[in-house]
């Protein structure tokens, strides 16, 4: 395998990653809060799909963005309403997002199918762009891939330093609690999974407008569940997740590393391999028992309601 | 004026009247205690005062100035500290952040400033704490000092405490009042809730009585004798005392040999050499703060863990390695700590739940349930057991932790156990339902069924119990006749000193224990020198 | 602001965990209407369209039939799951195994003749969805894996594998390069119940499945230890009821089922292995079994109104011209709304009591 190649993987590899990392840490954050979101995909679809029609209607890519996260905030509301303010099946309501997600944007981009738009293109740092190898693979990625090392970074930082992400790990610890000392246990959940929609919707951008310019049904194929696995995977720490949205991207691009390999292998077998690498990492993570349980959200997917 | 004042509070829940035209007053500088029974209304209130739950009626006076709590920060900037029942700590963080986060953002903002507080504050009161440790290292005591330390940061005015002691072993009990001694000395008001009698009279300079949601009376514990109290607690028809004569077991019945076991959960006590043995005939009592073992041993006694297969015996059989309802077969009946979640299936049907130990005998045949024999059962168990509930049908959450209680030792009884053993029998339990429930363990020793209590209520143990001993720290103090061991001693046990020769001239009180077991009594022992072995 | 509040009832109401699915229902027709509404449709022409118009003749319920039939075998295998709190989304998966299993024997069997050609690929339909539920059950049991998560994953390499054959192996070398397989045989063909519909006996499978497991869950010990299990894992603990060997049973059951009704899909309506053998039966077996509170009859009307979905969003995209992702969209919406109306069960809406202002308590000089 030649070494342009080699580069080539690696870049796009971070390409692959990208949507994974957003809606992975959109939904760490969620569920460091105690709430459990099962509707990345619908949300993912929905960011998708409006952000697409936005960008074609509009013209420009950039308000499609803005269209794209408001998408998945707006489902993330309806979420939040059912399972925080009426105390739902957090299970439930999670699929009933999925479901009710993809119907609606295949609903509504319908009509946008097999249009073409120009999409984000790279934005390559200047000088930094021009070094032999790294410059490609890190630099000269479109604004969207830097923006998800920063929000990296942001969360990092957050849960790490600040006040906010202790109020937020308390209230996913112990609502009962964080309620009894006066923290607003429903705000905060508000909060936390309006942070996850705004996420999954960006990441829906990616896909239709950055990753291939375009509009189907159905196009984020799973990875919704997939950055779901992720933040399992990850122990809910904002730095696995990057390496594990890294790996997940490499394994879903492995057509790409065996065609450089000389090998040829059936489609449909290579694309099982990214869902067979999350069974594989979920089996991994749940056999050390001891060290999951101390570090999953202790009050992770129980409905809670303050009793005034 | 007084520190604090309520007037007519009065606060109803479906079903309920928690509290009705409740009226209390608190100088600054003084021990108040608000005394009542499980269920008189007293947590309701002080979640009032605090400003969790808002009253429906009534007003509030703080420092003279007609005030409504909005929430539990402003009763914070009021001045008002509050230590629950059940502590409303973080156990996945240290410390110090636990105290960051209830504390106002400005008075958090360097963490290493409030450690250095902490630290302070914490020894200036005796209650030394290390704020760099996680919550879940912490004994139960030392959590319930991370509670105090977190009101005493803010300077607190009114302090309310509720039921602090049923989680501390006599010799903490004894520290944590001579900090509140000192904050009181310091013009801090104290609102001290309790249902012990003893307690109250030793510390507190005032106390009102709440009875069913109302003010029953108001008194100075000190000039009221034990027995004036328990009346205004528990109204006139309720028998005071409870005499238990005690038993010699006969047969062993329960043997444990040696068990030593480290269950796979990271917050799980480890049990070390653990050997006991149960009579038939006889009850065994283990005493013990929460924490220490006991969930792990009983787990192991009823087969909900298993271990090496002959280190449990059921009349010399080795069970070991069997799983409950092999045990069950064997003669087990088993009462556990959690009755809503594990004793009894909360949505399920009380008819439901009658089958949920009841499986093995003649409710199935082949797989099969027979619903009429269920029914029966059943019936059986609420007519027997004075169980108040809307019928056999009635949903296990829909009745009162008492109720409950009676039904869940009712299905166990009625089974006819050889061996049955009890977690915390009427923790939570209103009073008449508590006397049914510790005369239905006594008569059903009398018929030679061997029993075993594990509780924190060391009044109800010497009540009952035969035999006694004390868990600490997953290790079994010796096993003594009732009447032979001190309530010092069996502090001393609970604290892991198991060799402690007590020489105390308290000793001669023991045959007060034996002959009558009063109402919350007997006296507990002021004059200890040792603070006995605190974690 | 609302003058009103939740209040937890001190008992689940009976009562409203039978209207509550009636009230999903009526607010998803609202919905609907509002939907075609803001379309620019007649909202009621397009309600008809929707629900009625595909019930008008016999041969319109015939059609109702061939879908409820796999949607009642999937959703009574995943009310075992459930009512074990056993999160089983694996469905989809186990249904396109059971259809590529069977399948496959079928297309072995070509040339095969005798009436135990039938059973035989049906049989391997159950076995091969059985299959795909029992490594749900060994990732659970044996390595804690969360069942949500493997299940759609195996979903998604499901469907991969299906695609995979009817690209490949399975495909009809005299089929003009189409990616599906020929058409079963005669012998390994469901038969219909009449020359002139599509109707064919799976129908009956799904209601014996309704009636066995019907008497399982009510009558015997078994469906109690598996309500226990999913009501309250300690109490099934401290019964002595084995969890393992229960997450095994439903998962397996289910797989069976819907390993069954794949199989009857392609060697029934389908007549073959294509990419879409399954419209997401699996998916909205899940509906079927929420909607239908998780009780055998409630589940076959469930049924019928999803299967109505399916048919509705047909209608739809030939009379008036709107996208078939309507039949989701409906699927959604009802799911939502039951479970915003669940809410009603555990609570009741009680008007908020009256803010208290200085003025309205006692004469502090009477206390």
């Amino acid at each position: 395998m030649d070494f342009e190649l080699f580069t080539n993987i690696l870049y796009a590899t971070l390409r692959t990653g990208t949507p994974l990392i957003l809606i992975a840490l959109g939904e760490m954050v969620c569920e460091k809060s105690g709430v459990l979101n099962l509707g990345q995909e619908g949300m993912v679809l929905m960011g998708a799909a409006l952000g697409f029609i936005a960008a074609v209607v509009t013209g420009h890519a950039g308000l499609g963005i803005i269209a794209a996260i408001l998408a998945g905030m707006l489902m993330s509301v309806l979420f939040a309403f059912l399972a925080v303010t009426l105390v739902s099946n957090q299970v439930a309501t999670g699929l009933a997002l999925t479901i009710f997600g993809t119907g609606l944007s295949g609903f509504l981009g319908a009509g946008y199918v097999g249009m073409a738009i120009e999409g984000i293109a790279p934005f390559p740092i200047p000088f930094l762009s021009d070094i032999p190898v790294i410059g490609k693979v890190l630099f000269s990625h479109d604004p969207l891939v830097y923006f998800s090392w920063f929000m990296f970074a942001l969360i990092f930082w957050c849960f790490r330093s600040t006040r906010l992400g202790l109020t937020i790990r308390a209230v996913g610890e112990n609502p009962e609690a964080a309620n009894a000392i006066g923290i607003p246990v429903m705000k905060v959940r508000y909060g936390a999974i309006l942070f996850g929609g705004a996420m999954a919707g960006l990441a829906g951008a990616y896909l239709s407008l950055v990753y291939t310019p375009m509009w189907s049904e159905g196009m984020s194929a799973g990875r919704g569940w997939i950055a779901l696995a992720l933040v399992v995977f990850a122990s809910w720490k904002a730095e696995r997740i990057l390496l594990g949205a890294y790996l997940f991207g490499a394994a879903s691009i492995m057509h790409l590393v065996l065609q450089g390999l000389g090998f040829e292998a059936s489609p449909n077998l290579l694309a099982m391999l990214p869902y067979g690498a999350t069974i594989i990492v979920l089996v991994i993570i749940a056999s050390d028992a001891a060290k999951a349980k101390l570090s999953t959200p202790l009050a992770l997917g129980q409905p809670y309601r303050p009793q005034v | 004026m007084n520190q604090i004042e309520l007037h007519n509070i009065t606060k109803r829940y479906p079903g309920c009247i928690a509290n009705q035209a409740v009226r209390l007053k608190v100088d600054a500088g003084e021990i108040h205690a608000l005394l009542g029974e499980n269920g008189a209304g007293k947590s309701t209130l002080m979640k009032i005062i605090y400003g969790v739950v808002k009253p429906d009626e009534g007003t509030m006076f703080w420092q003279g100035q007609e005030i409504s709590v909005k929430g539990p920060a402003h009763a914070r900037e009021l001045g008002i500290g509050m230590v629950f029942q059940h502590f409303s700590l973080f156990e996945t963080l240290t410390v110090a952040e636990n105290i960051a986060l209830s504390l106002p953002k400005e008075q958090a903002k360097s963490l290493e400033l409030l450690k250095q507080r902490i630290i302070e504050v914490s020894e200036h009161y005796g209650m030394k704490l290390d704020p760099n440790r996680y919550v879940h290292s912490l004994s139960i005591g030392e959590q319930q000092r991370v509670e105090i330390v977190r009101c005493l940061l803010q300077d607190v005015k009114l302090l309310i405490l509720d039921e602090p002691t049923s989680v501390l072993t006599p010799q903490e009990v004894e520290t944590l009042f001579k900090t509140l001694h000192l904050l009181a000395a310091e013009g801090c008001s104290i609102l001290f809730i309790s249902h012990k009698l003893d307690e109250v009279r030793a510390l507190c300079d005032h106390a009102t009585i709440l009875k069913a949601g109302q003010v029953s009376g108001h008194c100075i514990p000190k000039e009221t004798t034990t027995e004036e109290l328990a009346r205004l607690m528990v109204g006139d028809d309720t028998p005071l005392t409870e005499d238990y004569k005690k038993a010699e077991g006969a047969k062993s019945f329960l043997s444990i040999v040696d068990l030593s076991h480290q269950s796979d959960d990271p917050f799980a006590c480890a049990l070390k050499n653990i050997s006991l043995e149960v009579k038939a005939g006889e009850i065994l009592g283990i005493a013990g703060v929460a924490g220490n073992g006991q969930e792990e041993l009983l787990n192991l006694i009823s087969g909900e863990d298993t271990s090496a297969k002959e280190t449990v015996f059921f009349a010399k059989k080795a069970v070991g390695n069997l799983t409950p309802e092999k045990r069950r077969i064997l003669g087990l009946g088993f009462v556990p700590e959690e009755r809503l979640g594990r004793g009894a299936v909360p949505d399920m049907s009380l008819q439901d739940n009658a089958l949920l130990t009841g499986y093995q005998g003649e409710l199935t045949k082949n797989g099969l349930i027979n619903t009429n024999k269920v029914k029966a059962f059943a019936q059986n168990i609420i007519e027997k057991f004075n169980v108040k509930a809307a019928g056999i049908h009635a949903q296990a959450k829909s009745l009162s932790g008492g109720n409950l209680q009676k039904y869940i030792i009712g299905r166990e009884i009625l089974q006819n156990p050889k061996l049955l053993v009890c977690s915390h029998p009427t923790w939570g339990v209103d009073i008449g339902a508590a006397i049914l429930i510790r005369h239905e363990l006594v008569k059903l020793r009398d018929e030679g069924c061997a029993i075993l209590v594990v509780s924190e209520d060391i009044d109800e143990l010497y009540s009952i119990s035969d035999r006694i001993c004390a868990i600490c720290d997953g290790e079994l103090s010796p096993l003594a006749a009732t009447h032979d061991v001190s309530i010092n001693q069996l502090g001393m046990w609970m604290a892991g000193d198991f060799h402690a020769v007590n020489n105390d001239s308290k000793l001669a009180n023991s045959s007060e224990l034996n002959s009558s077991s009063e109402l919350n009594s007997p006296a507990t022992n002021n004059s200890a020198e040792s603070e006995g072995a605190i974690k | 602001m609302l003058n009103i509040t939740l209040e937890k009832r001190p008992s689940d109401s009976k009562a409203m965990s039978y209207l509550s699915p009636l009230f999903a229902i009526i607010l998803t027709l609202i919905s609907g209407g509002l939907l075609f509404t803001s379309l620019g449709q007649d909202p009621f022409h397009a309600l008809y369209t929707f629900f009625i118009a595909p019930l008008t003749d016999v041969y319109g319920w015939t059609e109702l039939g061939v879908k409820v039939a796999p949607l009642t075998l999937c959703a009574m295998g995943l009310m075992l799951c459930f009512k074990a709190r056993i999160w089983n989304i694996g469905a989809e998966g186990q249904f396109i195994l059971g259809g590529l299993g069977g399948g496959y024997i079928a297309l072995e069997l070509m040339d095969a003749e005798g009436i135990w050609v039938l059973p035989l690929v049906l049989l391997c339909g159950a076995l091969s969805g059985l299959f795909w539920g029992a490594v749900t059950a060994l990732l659970k049991t044996r390595f804690g894996a969360n069942e949500i998560l493997t299940t759609i994953m195996l979903n998604y390499i499901a469907l991969n594998w299906l695609l995979y054959g009817v690209h490949g192996p399975l495909k009809d070398p005299d089929g003009f390069n189409f990616p599906e397989s020929a058409l079963f045989s005669d012998f390994a063909t469901l038969p219909v119940l009449s020359d002139d519909y599509r109707l064919n006996i799976s129908i009956f499978f799904a209601l014996f499945a309704v009636a066995v497991i019907w008497a399982l869950m009510s009558k015997t010990l078994l469906g109690f230890q598996i309500s226990v299990l999913g009501e309250d894992k300690s109490a099934a603990r401290f019964a002595g009821f084995k969890e393992e060997r229960l997450i095994w049973f439903v998962l397996l059951a289910c797989g069976a089922l819907a390993g069954l009704a794949g199989v009857s899909e392609v060697t029934g309506s389908v007549g073959q292995l294509n990419p879409y053998i399954s419209p997401g039966y699996g998916y909205a077996a899940i509906i079927v079994a929420f909607l239908g509170r998780m009780h055998p009859v409630g589940i076959v009307f469930a049924s019928m109104l999803l299967a109505l979905t399916y048919m509705g969003g047909e209608m739809a995209q030939m009379d008036l011209g709107l996208p078939k992702s309507l039949t989701g969209l409906f699927q959604g919406m009802l799911l939502f709304y039951l479970l915003a109306c669940d809410l009603l069960i555990s609570y009741r809406i009680v008007r908020k009591p009256a803010a208290r202002t200085i003025s309205s308590s006692s004469n502090p000089a009477q206390a």
